[in-house]
C-alpha cells in the first residue's frame, strides 16, 4: 500500500507545500524541527485540516479538498505512535491496548493482543496504570495500542525524541520488526540522522515547509540539498564475517573489511552502516602506518561543490556510495578528478552506533 | 434522640436535605453540558452564557428570588405554561425551594467543572480519535472520566451551597412550616421570635454538623477519584 501526500498550508507566517509518494515500508519524514513534519503526519491522520490537498493510501482517499472530502480521524483506521505517549492515565495497560480494538470494524484481521504484549515484552505491565511505566515502557504501549488498533497505515512522531539512549536502543528492534513483519506501511517523523540511516527504507526530507528530496536514505543522505553538511553520510551495508577475541567484528562491505568495535549480530547477519561524511579521510595512495583499521578503496564517481567551501566526493566501491568531504583546497591539492581511484580512511570509532542496524528486507 | 428537635424542625432538616439533593442531582447534567459549552463551543452569545450563569452569584439571592417570582410563579409566563401542560407547579412548594436552590448554586457547580474540563489534555482526546473513537464516544470514555473529580467537587459545592440558601428560597416560595421551611429558614423564624435563640442554636449544631460531614465526605470521595483517575 503506498500512501501519497499533497498539502498546501498556510500556519501564520510559515508555508507548507509539500508533494510526496511513499512507497510500502518505512518512510521517515525527515527535517529539522520546525521544517513541518508534525504538520504533514497531522495532515495524514485528520488532526489538521488543509488548506488545500489531497491525502490518499493504498485506494482509499482521506482528503481531498478539491472534492471537498475530509474524513474524520475516527474514521481513518490509522495507528498513531505519539512522541509522549499519550496514554489514557485513567486506564490500565491492558485498557490502553484494547481502546481501539473497540472500533476497529469487526471481522478484520487483526493482531492479537497476546501477540502484541510478546513482541513489545509488555505482560507483566498490563494491570498497570500508565502514571507507573518508566519513559520507555510508555513508548512500547503507544506503540502496541497503535497496532492493535488494526491499522491501515502507521504514524510515528518522533516517537523515540523523549527517551535516552538506553531506552532507544530498546525500542529501535521494535520498529524494525514492523517494518520488516507488519506489511502496514509506516510513516515515521524524524530529525535524527542515526534514526533514518537505521530505519528508513525511504526517506522524504522536508526543508522550511518543502520537499527537498525523496528516495532511499543512502541518496538522500548523500545529498547536500536535503542534509546538513554534519550529517551528510554514506550508508553501507555489510555482512557480518567474525567476532574476534580482540573486542572487534570483522564486516564485508563492497567497498572493502570493515572493523567495528564488538556488533551486537551474529555473524552472517547484514547490517547497515552509517558513516559520516566529516569523517572520512581520503589519501591518493594507499597510506601505510596508520593506527585506523578501515581503509576502503574506491573511483570516484562524482564532485561536486558544497556549502562553506568544501567539496562533496562521492567513491563508488561496487554497488556502495561513499561520501567524503573535503575543503576545496585538498581537492585541488590531491588533484581530485572524476574517475580517479581513491583511499577512504574510516576510523573506526568513526562509525556512529547509532548508525547500525539491520538492514531491511528488499523486496 | 428524635425528641432532641421537634418534629417540625426534623421536618426543615429533612426537607433542606431533600431540597439540595434534588437541586443537584437535576442541575448535575445540565452544569456538565454548560460547562462543556463554556470551555470548549465557539458560538456567538458564548459570553452572554457566561454572564447568565454567574448572575445569581453577583446579584442579590432577593433579586433573584423574585425574577423567579415573576418566571416561575403561579402568573409567570413559564409558571402559566408548566402547570398546565405538565402539571408542575414551583411556587410556594418544595420543588419551589430546589429550583431556587439550584438556580444559585448553578455557577459554583459550573466553575468547578469547566476547570476540570479545561485541564484536560485535548491530546488525549485527539489520541482516542485517532484510535477510532467518535466525538461521543471520545466524551464517554476519555473526557468524562477524566473530569470526574470536577464534576465530584461541582456536586459537593452545589450541595452545601443548596444547604445554605436562604434569600432566594425564601422570596420565591416563603417559609411555610413542613412545606418550604429549610433549615435556614427555620433558624430565621426562630430568631425573629423573642425568646427564640436556644431554638435556633440547636438547629445551628445540626447546620454545622451536617456541613462537617458534607466536608469530611468530599474530601474523601475527591481524594479517592482523583486516585483513580491518575492512573496509580
Amino acid at each position: 500500500m503506498t500512501l501519497s501526500v499533497a498539502l498546501r498550508h498556510s500556519l501564520g507566517e510559515f508555508r507548507l507545500d509539500v508533494d510526496f509518494t511513499a512507497p510500502p515500508g518505512l518512510t521517515v519524514l525527515y527535517g529539522a524541527s520546525g521544517s513541518g513534519k508534525t504538520s504533514v503526519v497531522n495532515a495524514v491522520a485528520g488532526l489538521l485540516r488543509p488548506q488545500a490537498g489531497r491525502i490518499v493510501v493504498g485506494e482509499r482517499v482521506l482528503a481531498d479538498t478539491e472534492a471537498g472530502l475530509f474524513l474524520p480521524p475516527h474514521r481513518r483506521r490509522i495507528g498513531y505512535v505519539f512522541q509522549e505517549g499519550r496514554l489514557f492515565p485513567h486506564l490500565t495497560v491492558r485498557q490502553n491496548l484494547l481502546f481501539g480494538r473497540w472500533f476497529a470494524p469487526r471481522g478484520l484481521p487483526r493482531e492479537s493482543l497476546e501477540r502484541v504484549v510478546a513482541m513489545l515484552g509488555i505482560g507483566p505491565l498490563l494491570a498497570r496504570r500508565p502514571g507507573a511505566l518508566s519513559g520507555g515502557e510508555k513508548a512500547r504501549v503507544g506503540l502496541g495500542r497503535a497496532l492493535l488498533s488494526a491499522p491501515r497505515l502507521i504514524l510515528a512522531d518522533e516517537p523515540l525524541a523523549a527517551l535516552d539512549e538506553a531506552r532507544k536502543a530498546e525500542i529501535l528492534p521494535y520498529f524494525e520488526r514492523l517494518r520488516d513483519e507488519a506489511g502496514v506501511p509506516i510513516l515515521y517523523v524524524s530529525h535524527s540522522t542515526a534514526e533514518v540511516a537505521r530505519l528508513a527504507t525511504t526517506v522524504v526530507a522536508l526543508r522550511g515547509g518543502r520537499v527537498a528530496a525523496v528516495g532511499p536514505p543512502a541518496e538522500v543522505l548523500a545529498s547536500a540539498e536535503a542534509t546538513d553538511l554534519q550529517e551528510l553520510s554514506s550508508l553501507l551495508t555489510a555482512r557480518i564475517v567474525a567476532h574476534h577475541p580482540d573486542g572487534l567484528s570483522e564486516l564485508a562491505a563492497e567497498a572493502g573489511t570493515l572493523w567495528l568495535p564488538q556488533v551486537p549480530a551474529p555473524p552472517g547477519a547484514r547490517i547497515r552502516i552509517r558513516i559520516a561524511a566529516q569523517d572520512v579521510i581520503l589519501a591518493r595512495s594507499r597510506p601505510e602506518g596508520l593506527s585506523a583499521l578501515n581503509l576502503l578503496q574506491g573511483r570516484i564517481e562524482r564532485l561536486a561543490d558544497g556549502p562553506g567551501g568544501r567539496v562533496l566526493v562521492m567513491l563508488a566501491a561496487g554497488e556502495d556510495r561513499l561520501t567524503a568531504l573535503v575543503t576545496r583546497r585538498s581537492a585541488a591539492a590531491m588533484a581530485l578528478a572524476e574517475g580517479e581511484t581513491c583511499h577512504a580512511i574510516v576510523k573506526t570509532v568513526a562509525i556512529a552506533p547509532g548508525g547500525v542496524g539491520a538492514a531491511p528486507d528488499r523486496r | 434522640m428524635t425528641d432532641w428537635l421537634s418534629p417540625e424542625e426534623w421536618r426543615a432538616v429533612a426537607l433542606s436535605l431533600r431540597v439540595s439533593a434534588t437541586a443537584t442531582l437535576f442541575s448535575l447534567p445540565l452544569g456538565v453540558f454548560v460547562a462543556l459549552a463554556l470551555a470548549r463551543g465557539r458560538f456567538p452569545g458564548r459570553q452572554l452564557l457566561n454572564g447568565l450563569v454567574h448572575l445569581p452569584l453577583i446579584l442579590p439571592p432577593v433579586v433573584t428570588g423574585y425574577l423567579l417570582l415573576l418566571t416561575f410563579g403561579r402568573r409567570g409566563a413559564l409558571g402559566q405554561f408548566l402547570d398546565q401542560w405538565f402539571g408542575i407547579v414551583f411556587a410556594f412548594r418544595w420543588t419551589g425551594a430546589a429550583l431556587a436552590a439550584g438556580i444559585m448554586a448553578f455557577p459554583l457547580m459550573v466553575r468547578a467543572i469547566r476547570l476540570a474540563i479545561e485541564a484536560v489534555d485535548p491530546k488525549l482526546e485527539q489520541a482516542a480519535a485517532t484510535l477510532g473513537a467518535g466525538r461521543l464516544w471520545v466524551f464517554l470514555t476519555v473526557t468524562l472520566p477524566l473530569i470526574l473529580p470536577g464534576i465530584v467537587a461541582g456536586a459537593i459545592l452545589a450541595f452545601a451551597k443548596a444547604m445554605g440558601e436562604f434569600g432566594a428560597t425564601i422570596t420565591f416560595v416563603s417559609n411555610i412550616p413542613g412545606q418550604t421551611q429549610t433549615l435556614p429558614s427555620a433558624i430565621y423564624s426562630f430568631l425573629q421570635i423573642p425568646g427564640g435563640e436556644n431554638d435556633a442554636a440547636r438547629l445551628v449544631v445540626v447546620a454545622i454538623v451536617i456541613a462537617m460531614a458534607a466536608l469530611l465526605l468530599s474530601e474523601w470521595v475527591s481524594r479517592r477519584v482523583a486516585r483513580m483517575v491518575a492512573g496509580q
